[in-house]
């Protein structure tokens, strides 16, 4: 019953709805503001734990990453959609993944959190969706000149198996948190580090995050709910469906945020997050881009990793890929606005993007 | 025109699928489409696809482990 209701027209509206509820309450319990879900913080503060950047601000294995996963790969088993698939274009979907993280990075937040901002009255997230909508536009003009990344095939059912592991990997290591020594200056040296201070040394009860993580990944997998997929079919095909999804995030949130006084309206002192409306908006247009051309937001990337899709999966390794190599070159901003080297940032990843979609181009061969 | 057209989606990201079966029940403008996908979302986006374009859509499982659907109007 529940399950034909998320496979219907109203599935997305009701994970965005659920979404919207469930948010705000991760951050009453303790993530830091308007960050009770974000794809791209939560992959920049998992590639911080790993070391993979040493920020020491935003370092914490979010339990709601493996969560995602693991729920959709249980629902996606349950219901016989686990259909592990492989080599549409594998290190062309890496490196979106990866610019798709700078420019979320340079943004402060992937597509759920431009719309969770902004329901905690973060008014900068408007230049995000701005932003994100002039990226999907562009995507979109790629497609309707026959962009595509090619086939994926079926691939070794153990392939799918890999993500849902590694995200079980994630969780032990949370646990484990092993430390190996401290360096001459008295510093840990990993190999995992948790933040001590700032949005890193902030989250909601594990189990409980964990909690969230798997019902989510079980409810987007089940209705396809897809942040850029809604802007993408609302303007190419007038297909409103995904959109309601958002819609409803975004009524749910504010409501949630407002009953639990956690609404601030307004440009400056928000949490996580800069005042510089250019930067809002173009990085979220380099992250909208790379994500219409990949086919989906980031949380979609998780949810199909989890049910096998080895393209995905990879898009999802670039991203963590992506938040190491966005700290450790300046390209990340700040809550004083872009880091010093987000031109540079910006461009490669427009180069690569519009490059991307423009040699992708003609018929797949039947 | 009549006469029977095949879209062969299997593997393709999203939007493709939708994205072909659209311009092939586009330019067929009536009879029988036929579309061949490989996972349950595809499935299901062809097919509301169909339905919002005024064409009657039914499928079946293919041996390979996809789906074939027929649209027809």
């Amino acid at each position: 019953m529940l399950n034909r209701f998320l496979m219907s027209r109203f599935g997305p509206t009701l994970t965005g709805a659920v979404v919207g509820v469930l948010a705000p309450v991760l951050v009453f319990l303790g993530n830091p503001g308007n960050m009770g879900i974000c794809v791209a913080c939560f992959g920049r503060d998992i590639a911080g734990a790993l070391g993979l950047h040493r920020a020491a601000v935003v370092q914490y294995l979010r339990p709601e990453i493996a969560g995602f996963i693991l729920g959709s790969f249980i629902s996606a088993v349950l219901y016989r959609e686990y259909k592990p698939r492989a080599g549409s274009a594998p290190i062309i979907r890496f490196f979106l993944g990866v610019f798709a993280m700078v420019g979320a990075l340079i943004f402060l937040g992937c597509p759920w959190r431009a719309y969770l901002r902004l329901s905690g009255g973060d008014l900068n997230a408007l230049w995000g969706i701005a932003g994100l909508a002039a990226g999907v536009g562009i995507g979109i003009a790629f497609l309707w000149n026959g962009f595509n990344l090619g086939r994926s095939t079926p691939a070794a059912k153990a392939s799918g198996l890999v993500m849902p592991a590694l995200s079980v990997l994630l969780l032990v290591l949370l646990i484990l948190a092993p430390q190996f020594g401290r360096d001459a200056a008295g510093l840990p040296t990993g190999p995992i580090f948790f933040s001590k201070e700032g949005p890193g040394s902030m989250h909601a009860p594990a189990f409980i995050a964990l909690g969230v993580g798997l019902l989510v990944g079980w409810m987007a997998q089940r209705s396809r709910f897809c942040t850029v997929g809604a802007m993408r079919d609302l303007f190419m095909l007038k297909d409103p469906h995904l959109f309601y999804g958002i819609i409803a995030l975004v009524v749910a949130a504010v409501g949630t945020n407002v009953v639990l006084g956690q609404f601030k309206l307004g440009f400056a002192g928000q949490p996580v997050a800069h005042t510089n409306a250019l930067w809002n908006f173009l990085g979220m247009l380099l992250s909208g881009l790379a994500f219409t051309l990949a086919g989906g937001c980031p949380g979609r990337q998780l949810i199909m990793s989890g049910e096998g899709d080895n393209d995905a999966a990879l898009f999802v390794m670039g991203l963590i890929v992506g938040a190491g190599i966005a700290h450790n070159f300046g390209f990340a901003s700040g809550p004083k606005g872009p880091g010093p080297y987000a031109v540079t940032a910006f461009a490669a990843g427009m180069i690569f993007c519009l490059a991307v979609g423009f040699f992708n181009r003609g018929r797949v061969s039947a | 025109m009549t006469g029977k057209i095949l879209v062969d989606a299997r593997g393709l990201s999203c939007p493709q699928p939708v994205l072909e079966t659209k311009s092939a029940l586009e330019s067929a403008g009536s009879g029988t489409v036929e579309v061949l996908v490989d996972t349950v979302t595809s499935r299901e986006n062809v097919l509301r696809l169909a339905g919002r374009l005024n064409w009657k859509g039914t499928w079946e499982e293919s041996e390979q482990g996809g789906f074939r659907l027929t649209l027809e109007r």
